[in-house]
């Protein structure tokens, strides 16, 4: 558990007037005290376009993020994200669109001036200057003075535990202490939003999850926006409030991790978030309770959805969605749709089990099951049905 | 008793590999030296080689011995009493110092735009600071006698803009030495300053106008501390050889220029007289080597420091 410890002292001078606040809305904000609601937080992008030549890298994305919001841009490398963050920062300018914080707009604003701070995918640590030289980069010039940056810079050491590292300089950190610079940096200013780019990306598997945590404990505690972008979906779903899933310069859908999983949009949304098998068939009429039926190569199957009857669709199940059980059990469950097929492969993980089905067209289903608690489990070779729940299969367009 | 002869050869050939620049200094930079210096301390001869003594192979050790005795100090006492040595180094000196802070002074926003430009212009613009090498040197600063001269192009230009009544006499003087040896030297302060400059991660800059630091305050306290070690390697390139420059001086100063390099050749062709010029050339290694040696330990004592600080 982390507990980070308070960061700042809260009062400002009040006669400060740093340029980055003359430019844009003055805030009597202490980094103290998270509160839910910040308007002057509000993020809103609108229309912004970003094109490289023939690439359009950013295509017409509109956003608007809550203060206080942690939020995450999801895809795979060159879908335009790290783009679209940068044009953010104010190290792209947009072809077309507009960039609001607040009531500010920062669409014309040199990244000096913007009152954000962004924490790069290198870090950018300046390799000639200690830790506390750092972090104390940014203080300059907003009219702190030397008692009060100095208080400032060992908050910020408080806040990601590195005290005692002041002299050190980056090269004589591990990567996990560099991150951690690197996000006090950016903390320094106490920007009203914190950009942050794949921040986690050059850590180790099990120093990453340790820091997923650090990293949302310490914006509840600050209650800055965030907007995190990264190519890994889990960690997306780790960290963030919402997603927003991008594809090829445009933004494909927002929202919370649970409904992006569980009611993707797409295909491509849904092969994003994690395993899912995908089945195509042609809708049918609306039936009563929202279930429409699906017709497919293993059958009719019951799935939840929207569409005009007799296209074409994709029905998506995840793994874990699918309930795979021996001959003749559960007869008498509720179960729609079940399904006949052989088993070809049962791995064991420990806490759950992968199976591996195929069906009588030929394809694979993939199913993953909690251990049972007794009974047997299925072997390979036997004849298997596959029940698939109407509530957790969901018609996607094909 | 394979194993070891291969072991031994092995140890010979990595040992010929690590001698080799080892044998190259001592072919062609100890042995000449050696040489001059043992010319240094001869005396002037009507003779063919022009000094005495001459080493006699078969003299024995009799013969080695009168060798040793007719050398002697004689060329650096000379040095010594006459000003117009000491002169000549100190205004080598200035020469070679005032040329190296313009040089830095133009060559480190060159660098810095070259190393910002595009990556589609980069190896476009490294190739234009290479390009004149292509020409004869001794051309290239011929040509500046055109551009000088009271009735060149520059002249011309200027008055014609009405800038100028009279034709300034940049040629033949202080001002037109310092603009050869800006123009000669100039890539060899801008390469090593780009080719730092080009390494340093577009983010440090990023992240300095993230926190606030606007293009100047970006430049001089991140950009620029981080391409010293460039700046240093482009400044002892220009500073060293512009020392013991001859050309330049001899083309664009006129006569009344005084540098070492000039003295250095009229010594040796004018006047024949090798132990003099020899023993000239001897102390201008020394001017030379000298701000390599402190820049070195400057080197050493500032990583001495960072690691002390460390600690």
């Amino acid at each position: 558990m982390i507990r980070p410890a308070a960061p700042f002292s809260r009062n400002r001078p009040s006669q400060q007037t740093s340029r980055r606040e003359s430019a844009a809305t003055p805030v009597r904000r202490s980094i103290l005290h998270a509160s839910t609601s910040h308007p002057e937080q509000r993020l809103r992008l609108e229309r912004v376009t970003k094109r490289f030549g023939p690439h359009m890298a950013v295509d017409g994305v509109s956003l608007d993020l809550a203060g206080g919001e942690f939020f995450c841009l999801l895809g795979p490398s060159g879908c335009g994200k790290s783009t679209l963050l940068r044009m953010v920062a104010g190290f792209e300018t947009p072809d077309s669109g507009t960039i609001r914080l607040g009531e500010t707009d920062l669409t014309a604003l040199p990244p000096h001036r913007r009152p954000i701070n962004m924490m790069f995918q290198s870090y950018a640590l300046f390799p000639h200057m200690s830790v506390a030289a750092n972090l104390a980069y940014g203080l300059k010039g907003l009219g702190l003075g030397r008692t009060r940056s100095a208080e400032r810079v060992k908050a910020l050491l408080r806040l990601v535990r590195l005290e005692g590292f002041e002299a050190r300089r980056p090269d004589k950190l591990s990567g996990g202490q560099r991150q951690r610079v690197a996000l006090a940096r950016a903390l320094a200013r106490e920007p009203r939003l914190l950009l942050l780019d794949e921040p986690l990306g050059a850590l180790d598997r099990a120093l990453r999850e340790e820091t997923q945590g650090e990293l949302r404990a310490i914006q509840r505690r600050l209650g800055t926006s965030f907007v995190v972008v990264t190519h890994d979906a889990e960690e997306a779903m780790a960290l963030a409030d919402r997603i927003g899933v991008m594809e090829r310069g445009r933004l494909v859908q927002v929202g919370p991790a649970r409904e992006l999983y569980e009611r993707p949009a797409s295909r491509y949304v849904a092969g994003l978030l994690g395993d899912v098998n995908l089945i195509d068939g042609r809708l049918g009429r609306a039936e009563p309770g929202g279930v429409r039926g699906v017709e497919t190569a293993l059958g009719l199957l019951r799935a939840s959805g929207e569409g005009e009857a007799g296209n074409a669709v994709v029905v998506a199940i995840r793994p874990e969605r699918l309930v795979v059980s021996g001959e003749g059990e559960g007869e008498g469950d509720d179960l729609s749709g079940r399904l006949r097929g052989r088993l070809t492969e049962a791995t064991f993980l420990g806490d759950r089990i992968r199976y591996r089905v195929e069906m009588a067209n030929g394809s694979t289903l993939r199913a993953s099951a909690a251990l049972p608690a007794s009974g047997p489990i299925p072997a390979v070779g036997e004849t298997v049905a596959v029940a698939v729940p109407a509530d957790a299969a969901r018609i996607l367009p094909a | 008793m394979r194993g070891p002869s291969r072991r031994l050869s092995q140890r010979l050939g990595r040992g010929f590999v690590r001698g080799l620049p080892f044998l190259w200094l001592a072919l062609f930079f100890l042995v000449p030296f050696a040489v001059t210096l043992k010319i240094s301390f001869s005396s002037p001869a009507t003779a063919q080689p022009p000094y005495l003594p001459v080493l006699e192979w078969d003299g024995g050790l009799e013969g080695w011995r009168e060798f040793f005795e007719a050398l002697d100090f004689q060329n650096y006492q000379m040095i010594a009493a006459d000003a117009l040595y000491r002169d000549a180094a100190l205004s080598s000196l200035g020469y070679a110092a005032l040329a190296t802070a313009i040089l830095v002074l133009i060559g480190t926003p060159t660098a810095y735009a070259m190393a910002r430009a595009s990556a589609r212009w980069q190896p476009i613009l490294v190739a234009l600071v290479i390009v004149p090498f292509w020409t004869s040197f001794l051309i290239r600063v011929y040509a500046w006698i055109a551009i000088l001269k009271p009735e060149g192009l520059l002249n011309a230009a200027l008055i014609k803009l009405g800038l100028i009544a009279a034709p300034l006499p940049i040629l033949d003087s202080p001002f037109g030495v310092l603009i050869g040896l800006t123009y000669a030297y100039l890539p060899f302060m801008v390469l090593p300053l780009y080719a730092v400059m080009s390494r340093l991660d577009p983010a440090l800059t990023e992240a300095a106008a993230d926190l606030g630091a606007g293009r100047a305050r970006a430049f001089f306290t991140v950009t620029l501390p981080l391409s010293l070690p460039g700046l240093a390697a482009g400044a002892l390139l220009c500073f060293i050889p512009m020392v013991g420059e001859f050309i330049i001086p001899d083309l664009l100063g006129g006569s009344d220029t005084l540098m070492l390099g000039r003295v250095l050749w009229s010594e040796f062709f004018s006047n024949r007289d090798w132990p003099l010029a020899s023993a000239v050339a001897v102390l201008l290694l020394i001017l030379v080597v000298g701000p390599v040696v402190l820049f070195r330990e400057a080197e050493l004592r500032r990583e001495e420091a960072a690691e002390g600080a460390q600690r």
